[in-house]
């Protein structure tokens, strides 16, 4: 049966070897190498949960009365677009659910992303030759910020109203061409153009899917292309040599088991915990807004920066060239991700470095790199942190206003102070680790030489 | 009889061959011994999954079932859970673990990119002016690709950014509520804020919504030229925030002492908080310009009407917006 099914297969596609090949593809095995899988199977639940819900979204604009099983709304004016997520919530049988777990995998896929991304920066993976796969994934990282950004925003509820007035501004804020960029993008002043909605809705249903898909299987292709890296563990680990599980029969059933498992828990959170319960915002306008506003968590760090930045636009004479919104918004997140994409050639450069690596360096290996790493990820943690200052003025009574000037003054030192810390640190380990290593020989040659 | 015995023996030594032969055809995948425990584990975990699916299918038929999402949820979760455990179990117990090595790829291929380079260099052999032929061929591909965007520009009025300074609000508009209603100047009182629109205009243009709030006169530190833009010390500005263009909803008012310094708007998005006795000065936040405020007069008959327009542009800035061009 088999062989037949697999002559039937090879003669007419002649894809035998490769498939053997792939078969026994090396998988070298680490729990911190799992991220990105987590992260390939969230996108699958986000496509396959979209595409349910697609059929019931309306990208639309204009206005209806509810008069669905929602009483609190019942006869509110609201557009198409919120009615038809009101619906889905209520409404359409298991919709709740397949929403639910659509934010849920979305805020999740973000997060493995950006651990995923941890985990290769320190422990050197992005090290030549795999330059091209970490562009290609920072690339992807910030493609799924904006994908999740619009796919909360086109619900058209309050939040999202809020969340679209302060992408306008940071488009607006664009210096010199930001007037003619937030036209373009949004049709008419905000809250600009009708078909605006149709735009995010296209955008976010199959543009920014295809390029993520796109950008998803150059990643690939380029790990497989390469191998994957591995830890200097066991004996015969080296920089010429991969050692691992194979595709089949190792690796697949534990993969296909993390699939399983994270669609579990997609699923679980998804019907058990609620998440964005937009017909307590109840509809958007222009001049409406609510206390307590918190975007999904992957956009904390932009709020955090718009809210630092002290109160100035930067004028010359009466012109002015920069409006306020374009530091935190735009700046801010342009700085992180050309820092990252220039990291890999500024090492190569500052280390000397110009050789082909396979094997993983532990943090400690690379002080300088670690250093700097949790410099610059304390620095975009600390303005992340600072986006949820009003909430910590709620629930702990801290003033508002000192803890921005306390943040403000720790944003500007603390990255500092770390990095010479942690860059000690490692040293104090490496040190550590050869007084060992000395201790341990001495010993073994006291022994020798005593028999 | 001999020939037939032959024939036999040929037979039964091309059977032998053939037999030997797959036995040289070694095993690729190591053996290991069987773990009925385990398989027996696999199998109730998948039985388990296919019922927990069941389970799924039966609670999305039932009809007005309360709390259909949390069973739904539960249900596909152990589902997913039950496979994974089952999937977990094979990965760890059934299946033989192997540790292969193999070498890396090569990490480059000297011989390769030289022929590559030459295939190229020979392929524009024929062609002798080289340079040329690059900028008219980068010519043709950027011209084309501008005029395949430049359908893009319908997009929005990427040139006519005037309308930015557009508000609906004229001397002797009256002030009217989210339901139409005219704002009255009785009806305002100290302690609270309220949202007001211009009657007859669409309430949804960012230059639309009011917030109206009334303030001791004496208390007044208006900019020169705005002396009588407050009547009764009732003042209004633009609702929208000149940092990131969200209503500024919350208005921080000393109920009682030392809660706040002074009476304050508040915009709930990044906190920029604006003076109303100032004139909408910035007083905290990152804002970069006070709210505009727009002077406000009491008709005969005692409703709150605009005297004219904003003091300055509505909402979040752009280049240009201090200036009189876009």
């Amino acid at each position: 049966m088999i062989r037949r099914a697999i002559r039937f297969l090879d003669s007419r596609s002649g894809s035998a070897p490769l498939v053997r090949k792939a078969l026994r593809y090396l998988f070298p095995d680490h729990w911190s190498f799992l991220l990105g899988e987590v992260a390939l199977y969230l996108f699958l639940i986000l496509v396959a949960t979209g595409i349910y819900l697609t059929l019931y979204f309306e990208p639309s604009l204009a206005s209806t009365t509810y008069n669905g099983s929602y009483e609190p709304l019942r006869g509110a004016p609201m557009s198409e677009a919120y009615r038809s997520v009101v619906d889905i919530s209520f409404e359409v049988k298991a919709g709740l659910l397949i929403r639910q777990a659509h934010h849920w995998a979305a805020n999740l896929f973000v997060a493995a992303i950006v651990l995923h991304l941890l985990r290769v920066f320190f422990t050197g993976a992005f090290r030549k030759p795999r330059e091209l796969t970490w562009l290609v994934g920072l690339l992807m990282l910030f493609t799924t910020l904006l994908e999740g950004y619009l796919g909360y925003s086109m619900v058209d509820d309050l939040l999202s109203g809020m969340g679209l007035a302060i992408g306008y501004s940071v488009a607006l804020s664009v210096p010199v061409i930001g007037a003619s960029l937030a036209m373009l993008i949004w049709g008419a002043p905000y809250p600009g153009d009708p078909a605006f909605e149709s735009r995010m809705y296209i955008g976010h249903v199959f543009l920014f899917p295809v390029l993520i898909g796109v950008l998803l299987t150059v990643h690939l292709a380029l790990v497989v292309m390469r191998h994957h890296t591995q830890f200097d563990g066991g004996t015969r680990a080296s920089e010429r040599r991969i050692v691992g599980v194979p595709t089949f029969p190792g690796q697949a059933p534990r993969s296909l088991g993390l699939l399983s498992a994270v669609a579990a828990l997609i699923f679980l959170l998804g019907g058990l915990v609620q998440i964005n319960p937009i017909w307590q915002w109840g509809p958007y306008d222009t001049g409406l807004s609510t206390n307590g506003a918190q975007p999904d968590w992957y956009l904390g760090w932009l709020i955090g920066a718009l809210r630092l930045v002290p109160g100035f636009d930067v004028t010359v004479g009466d012109y002015t060239l920069v409006p306020n919104p374009f530091w935190g918004g735009a700046l801010f997140p342009l700085v992180v991700l050309l820092v990252l994409a220039a990291w890999p050639a500024a090492e190569r450069r500052f280390a000397a470095d110009r050789a082909t690596h396979n094997l993983l360096d532990r943090p400690r290996d690379a002080p300088g790199r670690t250093a700097f790493g949790a410099a610059f990820l304390s620095w975009v943690l600390l303005i992340f942190f600072s986006g949820s200052a009003d909430r910590a003025f709620v629930f702990l009574g801290l003033s508002y206003e000192g803890q921005v000037w306390v943040y403000r003054a720790l944003v500007c030192t603390l990255p500092i102070a770390l990095f010479f810390i942690v860059r000690r640190v490692c040293l104090e380990l490496q040190a550590g680790e050869q007084l060992e290593h000395e201790r341990e020989r001495a010993e073994h040659e006291a022994v020798t030489g005593a028999a | 009889m001999r020939r037939l015995g032959r024939w036999l023996l040929a037979v039964v030594v091309a059977f032998l061959w053939r037999r030997r032969e797959r036995e040289a055809n070694e095993r690729i995948v190591p053996p290991g011994s069987p773990d009925r425990g385990a398989e027996g584990l696999t199998i109730a975990l998948l039985f388990a999954a296919a019922l927990a699916a069941v389970a799924f299918v039966v609670v999305y038929a039932i009809d007005g079932l309360a709390d259909s999402t949390q069973l739904l949820g539960v249900a596909l979760g152990v589902a997913f859970g039950c496979l994974a455990g089952a999937l977990i179990v094979v990965a760890k117990r059934l299946v033989v673990s192997e540790e292969i090595d193999e070498d890396y790829p090569e990490p480059e291929h000297p011989e390769e990119q030289e022929r590559l380079a030459q295939l190229v260099e020979e392929s524009g052999d024929r062609i002798t002016r080289k340079r040329l032929m690059i900028v008219a061929g980068g010519a043709a591909g950027t011209a084309l690709g501008a005029a395949a965007l430049a359908p893009a520009l319908s997009l929005g009025p990427a040139l006519g950014t005037g309308g930015l300074r557009d508000t609906p609000w004229r001397r002797g508009r009256r002030l009217v509520d989210s339901d139409g209603r005219p704002l009255r100047a009785g009806d305002i009182s100290t302690d609270t804020f309220y949202s007001a629109f211009p009657e007859g205009a669409k309430m949804d243009k960012i230059g639309s919504p009011l917030v109206v709030v009334r303030l001791e006169p004496s208390r007044l530190r208006l900019p020169p030229g705005r002396e009588d833009w407050a009547p009764e010390g009732i003042i209004a500005f633009s609702k929208i925030c000149t940092h990131a263009g969200c209503a500024v909803s919350e208005y921080r008012t000393p109920l009682f002492e030392p809660t706040a310094p002074s009476p304050a708007l508040v915009c709930p998005c990044h906190y920029s908080t604006f003076d109303p006795a100032a004139g909408g000065e910035v007083v905290f936040g990152p804002a970069g310009r006070p709210l505009p405020q727009l002077p406000l007069t009491i008709d005969a008959s005692g409703d709150l009407r605009a005297a004219g327009g904003y003091s300055g542009p509505v909402g979040p800035a752009w280049s240009g917006v201090r200036s009189g061009g876009t």
